[in-house]
């Protein structure tokens, strides 16, 4: 696996480059094979597959991962032969090229890793690929030869290839030989050297390139799997591929050829008609991307980084500046407001380098919709808006799963069968919508099917059942519809292969909450299920109140912040065992008091003198923190504790303040343990927070 | 980091190769040292923010230049009692297994070059400071220096096998 003429370090960054590419490579493949639909003629699909799958197996094989090779081999011959339109694009191969997909993308995963794949892995798969490629070459000669419009019987056919290489192909260390040589693997080839361009020996260059062949191939392939040969040449020699007439190809040259090569007889250039035609396919696909380049996610970091410090030390300045100059100079004055301006732009804009669509994670979800309807026999139809809103790379990367969760739940539980959809009235095939748009600083996804809704009598009858909530409780529908988020609360009657078991809408809540967002749901019976997904735009800045408790400020979380007040005498209540409470419209709010919690001195102790910050948690119960006053609303940049320190409980994170001080970001769901920690509250006195029965 | 011992013994160098550099700082009346490669940094103590529920040696954490820095109390970690810092006093920041951290002593000292063969191992005698904490004793004239084990010191606040040679 080793190449002697590289480093090891030299080898390992190549071979990091090529797990790179797969990862976008295979992104552009699973995207493609979901926009692919049974019975189309996508060639141009097809063909972006064909690539991708192709340049895998190109690095591959220059790693020798043999065993990747092979199977992306079999994959690229089927779909070959699809683009080719020697085979059908039926529901059997459709199921096959998505199989396929997914053993070919475990398979880059275990290369990455540095496993060899057992022997029989995705072995299944592969023979299904072969049945597929030898089913075709049978069935299509001799039952139905003229069954469908892109047949072409497997009968040699002539082609004339002229290929003059420029001077530039050979100054990228290509090969002429190999080219032919490859050729010639494809049938029998006949080669005449082209001496023509040949100067006389004095006015010999020995960096150009003159020589050229005119070859005659006969082989059972198509055109483009002759410019395939050519693939990365192909801007750098003079080609030409054409098909001779000969007595052997009947009327079957005659008949329409597949799609892409009928364009591609269209196009103006007849001399390079056939290759141009992927390539143009390829610009196409991807527009713009020539337009972006690849970056090292610590590099953007660093930036980040320096300019979170750059905004920082800036706004010391002028705020030493002010203080010291009394504002006597007003040019100064101003250029300090002009560096504020430019500063805050300048982290705007380094944000926005994080900032990626949604699209990445999106474009996974209409074959698992296809994938789990196939599974449960239902017809869905996924319909995705906003697919281009953007938010930070690291917030995407941990979207993947909640979303998956939840859409195949939708699909699984959400959308009704068939038969129960049309008895009440609704089209047979079930939709669902994914959507995203921004919102302040937050992303807003819904994940919205138009099924029977939650069954709330089951919910409820299930919840007591499993002692989440005791047999007497009355609960409104939207509290019912919340006990979906209880932790090992399946609501599947039957635990199906698609819906997991155990694992549920908990860990979806969870998973957003890590990211500092919320998930809510509504559902209307008969209609269907919404459910909404709020998730800060980053994890690198946060919108934070900052709040002074004695000598320390801290931070909380703006957007779990409902309001703050300064209550009065009445509205507070000592509860038996030392808790208090705050009665606030009729609700019993529980006091945390910051102070206590994290032992600062010197900070108010009564309520009615410092401010309570009512905050909503995550489970939807509230609290209400006790803290000496407000500084101020201000968007921080977190930063980690955990490099050079432990976890501390109850602090989520730190930031660095205008004054360059260290502010410490407060973790608010924690907050709740910690208190029951500190004053020893026996679980037995615990209020029923927020509970209106 | 490589460290001095591990180059090769030949030679009228072999002398020089096997001097190692520390940095010696004063802690009430004693003195101590730490190897010169650990230490990235020496600033005056300014005031920290205190992270809630730690113990007394942890001062709180700094901004040093961005980077999140927790600092402690020497003396404190000692077992001497807390130190009352003034802004005469001095924090080191040292870098221990990948993490780096601040030290808040009275003063720096010196620089000590230090031939490894005269570094004597620490005696079992009974003292106010645990003796895991120390790594070796560097005479100085009449006096003595004591070397610090940092990775002792703060153990539970870092990799255990954190690759510092004190």
């Amino acid at each position: 696996m080793s190449t002697p003429s590289f480093g090891s370090d030299e080898l390992a960054q190549f071979r990091r480059t090529f797990f790179e590419e797969c990862t976008e490579l295979l992104a552009d493949l699973e995207e493609r094979l979901g926009a692919l639909a049974a019975y189309s003629s996508d060639v141009e699909g097809l063909n972006a597959i064909f690539r991708a799958v192709h340049s895998v197996k190109a690095g591959a094989g220059a790693f020798g991962y043999t065993v990747l090779v092979g199977f992306a081999h079999r994959f690229e011959a089927l779909l070959d032969r699809l683009r080719d339109g020697k085979a059908e694009l039926d529901e059997r191969t459709l199921a096959a090229l998505v199989a396929a997909a997914d053993v070919f993308s475990a398979l880059v995963d275990l290369a990455r890793q540095g496993e060899t794949p057992a022997d029989d892995f995705g072995a299944d798969v592969a023979e299904e690929l072969s049945a597929l490629l030898e089913g075709e070459t049978q069935t299509t000669v001799p039952i139905r030869p003229t069954a469908s419009a892109p047949e072409a019987p497997p009968v040699d056919r002539s082609y004339r290839i002229v290929f003059r290489p420029n001077a530039e192909l050979f100054r990228h260390a290509n090969e002429p030989l190999y080219l032919i040589r490859e050729l010639k693997a494809l049938g029998t080839l006949t080669i005449d050297c082209d001496l023509a361009r040949l100067p006389a020996f004095e006015a010999f260059n020995v960096d150009d390139a003159y020589l050229g062949w005119t070859m005659t191939l006969r082989a059972d392939c198509s055109p483009a799997a002759i410019a395939e040969v050519f693939e990365f040449v192909d801007d750098e020699c003079e080609l030409i591929i054409e098909e001779i007439a000969d007595a052997q190809a009947e009327p079957e040259v005659v008949a329409p050829p597949p799609a892409a090569e009928a364009e591609a007889t269209n196009s103006p250039s007849e001399s390079k008609s056939y290759e141009t035609k992927p390539a143009d396919a390829k610009t196409a696909g991807k527009t713009g991307s020539i337009s972006s380049i690849r970056v090292d996610l610590y590099r953007v970091d660093r930036l980040v980084n320096m300019v979170g410090e750059l905004v920082i030390a800036q706004a010391m300045l002028a705020q030493q500046f002010i203080e010291t100059r009394k504002q006597d100079d007003p040019g100064a004055l101003q250029g300090f407001e002009h560096l504020a301006g430019l500063t805050r732009e300048l982290q705007e804009c380094v944000m926005a380098i994080r900032m990626q669509p949604v699209k990445s994670v999106f474009s996974r979800m209409p074959r698992l919709v296809r994938d789990v309807g196939h599974k449960t026999g239902k017809d869905v139809r996924l319909e995705m808006s906003g697919e281009q809103t953007e938010v930070d790379k690291t917030v995407i990367e941990e979207l993947a799963d909640p979303l998956t969760h939840m859409i195949r739940n939708a699909v699984d539980h959400g959308i009704e069968d068939a038969d129960t959809r049309l008895a009440a009235g609704k089209p047979a095939g079930g939709v669902i919508r994914l959507s995203a748009q921004h919102a302040g600083s937050n992303i807003l996804i819904h994940v919205e099917d138009d099924g029977a809704g939650l069954d709330r009598d089951r919910l409820l009858a299930k919840a007591i059942d499993k002692g989440i909530v005791p047999a007497s409780a009355k609960l409104s529908a939207e509290e019912i519809d919340e006990l979906i988020f209880s932790p090992g609360f399946s609501t599947a009657a039957a635990v199906t292969d698609v819906s997991g078991r155990g694992v549920g809408m908990d860990v979806v809540r969870r998973n957003v909450q890590a990211l500092g967002g919320r998930v809510q749901v509504v559902s209307t019976p008969g209609k269907g299920t919404r459910f909404t997904l709020v998730i800060p735009l980053t994890l690198a800045v946060l919108d934070g109140m900052v709040v002074a408790v004695g000598w320390e400020k801290y931070i909380l979380p703006l957007t779990s912040i409902v309001e703050s007040f300064r209550p009065g005498r009445g509205q507070i209540r000592v509860v038996p065992g030392g808790g208090e409470v705050v009665s606030i419209r009729g609700e019993f709010v529980r006091l945390i008091h910051l102070a206590r919690v994290f032992g600062v001195s010197e900070a108010v102790s009564d309520p009615c003198q410092g401010l309570v910050v009512l905050i909503e948690l995550a489970n939807g119960s509230k609290l209400g923190v006790v803290v000496d006053e407000l500084i101020g609303q201000q968007q921080v940049v977190i930063k980690s504790l955990q490099d050079n320190y432990d976890p501390v409980s109850g602090i989520s994170g730190a930031t660095i303040l205008g004054n360059g001080r260290v502010a410490l970001i407060v973790d608010i769901e924690e907050l709740t343990r910690l208190y029951d920690r500190s004053t020893r509250i026996a679980e037995a006195t615990r209020l029923p927070v927020a509970a209106n029965a | 980091m490589a460290e001095p011992q591990d180059l090769p013994n030949v030679g009228p160098d072999a002398a020089a190769a096997q001097a190692r550099q520390f940095i010696s700082f004063r802690v009430g009346d004693d003195e101590f040292a730490i190897d010169i490669m650990a230490v990235r940094e020496i600033k005056g103590w300014t005031e920290t923010t205190v992270l809630p529920n730690q113990q007394d040696y942890m001062l709180g954490v700094l901004n040093l230049r961005g980077t999140i820095v927790p600092i402690f109390d020497l003396r404190c970690r000692f077992g001497l009692g807390l130190t009352t810092a003034t802004r005469s006093h001095v924090v080191i920041i040292v870098a221990i297994g990948g993490r780096l951290l601040g030290l808040l002593v009275d003063a720096v000292s010196d620089i000590l070059t230090v031939n490894a063969a005269d570094i004597r191992p620490v005696p079992d005698v009974d003292q106010p400071i645990d003796n895991a904490f120390l790594a070796g004793i560097i005479p100085v004239g009449d006096s003595m220096v004591v070397l610090l084990s940092l990775e002792n010191l703060f153990a539970n606040h870092g990799p255990a096998n954190a690759a510092i040679a004190a």
